[in-house]
Parts: C-alpha cells; structure tokens; sequence
C-alpha cells in the first residue's frame, strides 16, 4: 500500500525531496555539520531512488502523468474542466525520466564530492540549499508538461545556478562571471515568459500538450512563429550553442568544481526544453525541416568553434568549459539530423539512430565532462590554481585523480572502449547518411578533441614532480567513481544504456501525438 | 544478453575489442622482455636529456601548455583572430549575438517556418 502510493506519487516526491530539504538545510546546519552533510546526501539518495522507481515505471508501462490538486493523480482532464487541462500536470515520457536520471546522478555525485571540496569554505548551508534548489529546478524543468511550471523550474534553476557561481565571493571575478550568468538568464527567462504569453493569448491553455493540439488545429500563425523563435533560440542560448555561448567558459570556469559538473546537466535541462519545444510543441504545425536545420547548424557551429577555442586555452577549466560548448553540438546534430527528417522514410532508415545517438550522447557527456570537471577542481584544491602553465607533475601524487581523467578524456574524445566512442559511432555513422560532410567535421572535431585534452594530460599530471602534495579525499574520489562507474558501463555495455534509456526515450520524443494523446486522453475534445 | 550494439552500418562489439587490444598489450609485453635490461633507476639515465644543456629550472623542462599547440594556432592566425575579436567578454556583446540571431531566426521561420 505504502508503496503503491510512494510509486504513484513519485513525481511529485522527486520535486518535494530536494526542495523540502534546500529549505531545511540551514537548520539542520545549526545542528552539525555532519548531520547537514548527511541530511543533503540523504536527501539526493533518496531523490534518485524515486528517480529509478519512476524510471522503472516509465519503461513498464509508458508515459506518466502526474495531476497536482486532482481528485485522482492522473486525472488530466476532470469531468468539470471543459476539456483543458487547468491543473499543472508533471508528463514524464521516457526523455524526461531520461533526462531526470542523468540529472540526479551528477547531482549525487556533486553533493559527495563538496563534502570534502567545499568544507574548509564559508557559508556551506547556503551553498548546499542552492545546490539542492539547482536540482530542483534542473528536475521540474524535465518533468512538466506546462509552459509556465517550465519557466518558474527555469528560473528557479538559473538563480540558484548564477549565485552557485558566484560562491566563491572572496574572488571578483567569479563574481562578475554570476553577474553574465544573471543577465544572460534574466533576459533569457523574460523572452520564455514573453513567449509563453503568446501561446497563452491565442491557445487559452499552458500545459504544453494542450497548446501542441489547438496550434495543429487552427493553424500555424506568425504569433506562433514569433514564440518559436523566442523559445528555441533562448534555449538554444541556455544550452551554450555557439554563437550564444559566451557565459559558457564563464559561468563554469569560476565555479566551484562540483557545481560546474552540475552546470552541465543544467544547460541540458535548457536543451531538453529545446527539443522538447521543437518536437512536443511546435514539431506537428511547424516545418520540422527548417527547425532541424536551425539545430544542426548551431551544432556543427558548436563542435567546430567549440574544440578550436578549447585548444588555445591555458585555463584548465575554461578549456573544459569550451569542450562542454563542442560536446553540445553533436547532441545539436544528431537531434538535429533527426528533427529535419521527422515523418520521412529517411527517418527510419538513420533519423532515429542519430537521435538515439545525440541522446545517448548526453547523458554519456554529463558522465565523463561531469567527471572531467571534478578532477579539475581536485587539481585546483590542491594546488590553487587552475592556470595549465603552472602545473605538471601531479600524477606522481595524484594517481587516483589522474585515473579518473584519463578515463574522462579518453572517454570525451571518443576513445573505445568508453561511453564516448558507443555514441560518437552512432552519429558518426547516420549523419553520414544525411550528409557525409557533417560527418567529417564531427570525426575531426573528435581528433582535436583528443589533441586538446593530450595537451592538458600532458601539462597537468605529466614531467617532473613540482608541488608536494597528496592524493584528494575520499568522498571527492567517490563523486568521482560514481561517474566513472556509468563511463565505464554504458562503454562496455552500450546495448544496457541504448535498451532502457536511450531508445525509448528518442521513440518518445520523436512522437509527439503519443505524448499529447497521453495527457488528452485520446485527444478529443 | 547481446553484446553486439548495433549502428547504422553495423555493429560494435566492445568486450571483442577488450579482447583483441589485451592480446596486443600481450605481445607488445612480450616484446619488451626481450629488450635491454641494463636501466637503472635514479641514475643519469633517468635524468631528461636536453641536447647536453641543463635544466635551468622544473618548469623548463617541460613545453608549457600555452606553447604546446603553437604551430596548429600560427597556422590558423587569421581564424583565431576573429574568434578572439568575437569573444570580448562584454556582456552587452553577448546580448547582441543573442538579438541577432532572435531576429536571423524570426526572418527564416517568417519564411520557412510553417509546415
């Protein structure tokens, strides 16, 4: 029974959790600190058990809906609604609980590796309740099925993200990097929210299933146009594709180690929104063709600019974050590729393999760039600085440390037997079938990729030993092993990935009449 | 369970490929047993070679990571010059690439945007 209703209730627990304990933490600070860091890690543990247990319930019995306020927690369209779903409904298809997974993994990687990273610093409850409250808007933003809940989450995220990144006051130019964040967020929110009004004037309706319906039925109008490119192009800027990507090194470069790995599945829950807005909502009445193309031009963009500015960098974590910017763009390009031949016979033939593809890409890329971070903010916390030109050496005491980047790096650039290479392949080989030339720059970019983090092996933890340090503590190898442990099963193991996450979550999302079906109950109105 | 992950053209088969690079790292092993046995740790053998010069300092030993690439970004000087003009780190700058394609994507889905 008890059980029953904890499964039943699931989506709403997996919000509930992170955002009762955010509020908590700075209670149970003035307890301990070691019952804070145990209350935080509590409250992650649980959030991806009931992530796993929606997940389970996912792939068994297809899309759920969760109805906040109904008599009965499915009910999406009561008897006395006049057929619009009036009450904010959570609709997790297999992308989203996709998405929630990878999110609250490197989220429960994150919070164990801070345990240690973060413990000599000042004002740890606010860090940790930001923290908690970046997963939650990270989460909602993957769960909702409505536009406005999309743009609070969004928000919600942003805030807490943006003063993540300003944690460490005592350096200016972390703050003046949330400050970017902040304006680049706010401006961002103000034209979701803009367009959202849009939708709301001509649809009457915000849960997005609904909207999708009435625009295919009345029509596509040049109001509706107006919110697309709203939409698609400020979550494209959220998601730090190129030329909408400068806050990028930014932002993840004065964060700390820990939260700039987090960042990472917060752009991707701004990515989810993209795809989710050019397939859910606007894939039946707009031209597909057109949107897939906007995404794998800002991919290819993305790959190629990305890699290239990666190279020249001495930062070690800027480099990172201009890598994390390449990265995005084969997710761009697949999704893309797939998107422009939505409803073809093309589609079947390689459209669907390189969605699963740019999937699979994301969640194998918050894995290992999740990782590569934290081992970037391992070499800062024990040597101070993050400048490539004054390292060296440390793989002579950091042993663990550089493990754990080398399967990182070996995994990025797409280096067999790691996840990296499992997802590469798959785009490589049904982009090419698209257009061979996209193919090319995406195996090159893959090269530099390879070329750029040799570089960073080579400056960091290679030559003679220069600092006397040691090896970084225990629960920041353990975040780390967590992600290594998914690097290194979903490369050996692709099939596992592909069979329970990756497929069913690209079938999902490139049907967007099951999805409205799902919430509508058939559609008819 | 069906190791083979399947793509496009084909399939891939990573524990094979386990397999086979152990079988190289094997003979590549093997090869190395029956090299030179004379390296002794801690002595000038072990010390880097630096056309006969010594080494002024640690950091001088090695290429530093700004130098590493210095030929790829020599070559490519006219490239890197327009994206470090791109890159001012002035946020009203960001904005203005965030406008511009706003409106680059409102003319194109004005134009081709409809089904």
């Amino acid at each position: 029974m008890i059980w029953e209703f904890l499964a039943n209730n699931s989506p709403a627990l997996i919000i509930a959790i992170p955002l009762i304990a955010a509020f908590a933490t700075s209670l149970i600070s003035r307890v301990s600190t070691r019952a804070r860091n145990i209350w935080v890690i509590l409250a992650l543990v649980l959030t991806e058990i009931f992530v796993i247990i929606l997940l389970y319930q996912v792939f068994n019995f297809g899309t759920k809906v969760y109805v906040f306020g109904a008599s009965s927690y499915n009910l999406t369209l009561p008897p006395d609604s006049g057929g619009i779903p009036i009450r904010i409904i959570f609709v997790v298809d297999a992308m989203s609980i996709f998405m929630a997974f990878t999110a609250s993994t490197v989220a429960l990687a994150g919070v164990i590796y801070s345990i240690s990273c973060e413990n000599e610093q000042t004002g740890q409850d606010k860090y940790y309740t930001l923290l908690l409250l970046m997963t939650v808007g990270m989460l909602g933003m993957m769960l909702t099925g409505d536009l406005f809940n999309f743009f609070v989450f969004l928000e919600i995220n942003s805030l807490a993200s943006a003063a993540l990144v300003a944690y460490r006051v005592d350096r200016g130019i972390a703050v003046e990097a949330a400050f970017k964040y902040a304006i680049i967020s706010s401006l961002g929110g103000l034209m979701v929210l803009f367009a959202i009004g849009i939708l709301y004037g001509q649809y009457d309706a915000l849960n997005m299933a609904m909207v999708a319906y009435r625009m295919q039925a009345t029509g596509f109008s040049n109001l509706d146009k107006i919110a697309m490119a709203l939409l698609t192009v400020t979550l494209a800027m959220k998601a730090g594709a190129i030329p909408m990507h400068f806050w990028v090194p930014d932002g993840y470069g004065k964060a700390p180690g820990a939260i700039s790995a987090m960042l990472v599945t917060t752009t991707y829950a701004s990515l989810y929104g993209l795809f989710r807005m050019c397939f859910t909502v606007f894939g039946l009445a707009a031209n597909t063709v057109t949107l897939g193309w906007f995404l794998i031009i800002l991919g290819v963009l993305s790959m190629f600019v990305g890699v290239t500015m990666a190279l020249v960098q001495h930062d070690i974590k800027r480099l990172m974050a201009y890598h994390s910017v390449s990265q995005t763009g084969y997710m761009l390009l697949g999704v893309g590729v797939g998107l422009a031949t939505l409803g073809t016979t093309a589609f079947n033939q390689y459209g669907l393999a390189a969605m699963e593809g740019g999937i699979f890409h994301l969640i194998n890329n918050s894995m290992y760039k999740g990782l590569l971070f934290l081992t970037a903010g391992a070499i800062i916390y024990r040597i101070g600085t993050s400048d490539l030109d004054k390292m060296g050496g440390l793989g002579h005491s950091m042993k663990y440390t550089m493990i754990f980047f080398m399967i990182g790096a070996l995994a990025i650039a797409g280096i067999p037997p790691f996840n990296g290479f499992a997802s590469k392949l798959l785009i490589y080989e049904s982009v090419y079938q698209f257009n061979p030339i996209l193919s090319i720059i995406a195996m090159i970019v893959s090269i530099l990729t390879l070329a750029s983090f040799v570089k960073v092996f080579h400056s960091a933890f290679m030559g003679p030993k220069r600092y006397d340090v040691k090896e970084v503590p225990l629960p920041m190898l353990v975040g780390m092993g967590i992600l290594t442990f998914f690097i290194i099963l979903f490369g050996l193991f692709p099939n596992i990935a592909m069979q329970y996450l990756v497929t069913p979550a690209a079938t999902a999302l490139s049907d967007p009449v099951g999805y409205i079906t799902r919430v509508l109950g058939g559609g008819s109105l | 369970m069906n190791l083979d992950f399947l793509t496009p053209y084909g399939f891939w088969n990573p524990i094979l490929w386990l397999l086979v690079i152990f079988v190289a790292l094997l003979v590549a092993y093997l090869i190395w047993l029956r090299g030179n046995s004379r390296y002794k740790k801690g002595t000038e053998q072990t010390k880097p070679f630096l056309s006969g010069y010594a080494p002024e300092s640690k950091e001088a030993m090695m290429v530093s990571a700004s130098n590493i690439y210095w030929g790829f970004t020599s070559t490519l000087k006219g490239y890197y010059n327009f994206l470090r003009k791109m890159h001012t780190g002035d946020i009203r700058d960001y904005l203005g690439w965030y406008v511009g394609i706003v409106a680059i994507m409102l003319i194109l889905y004005i134009l081709w945007g409809g089904a």
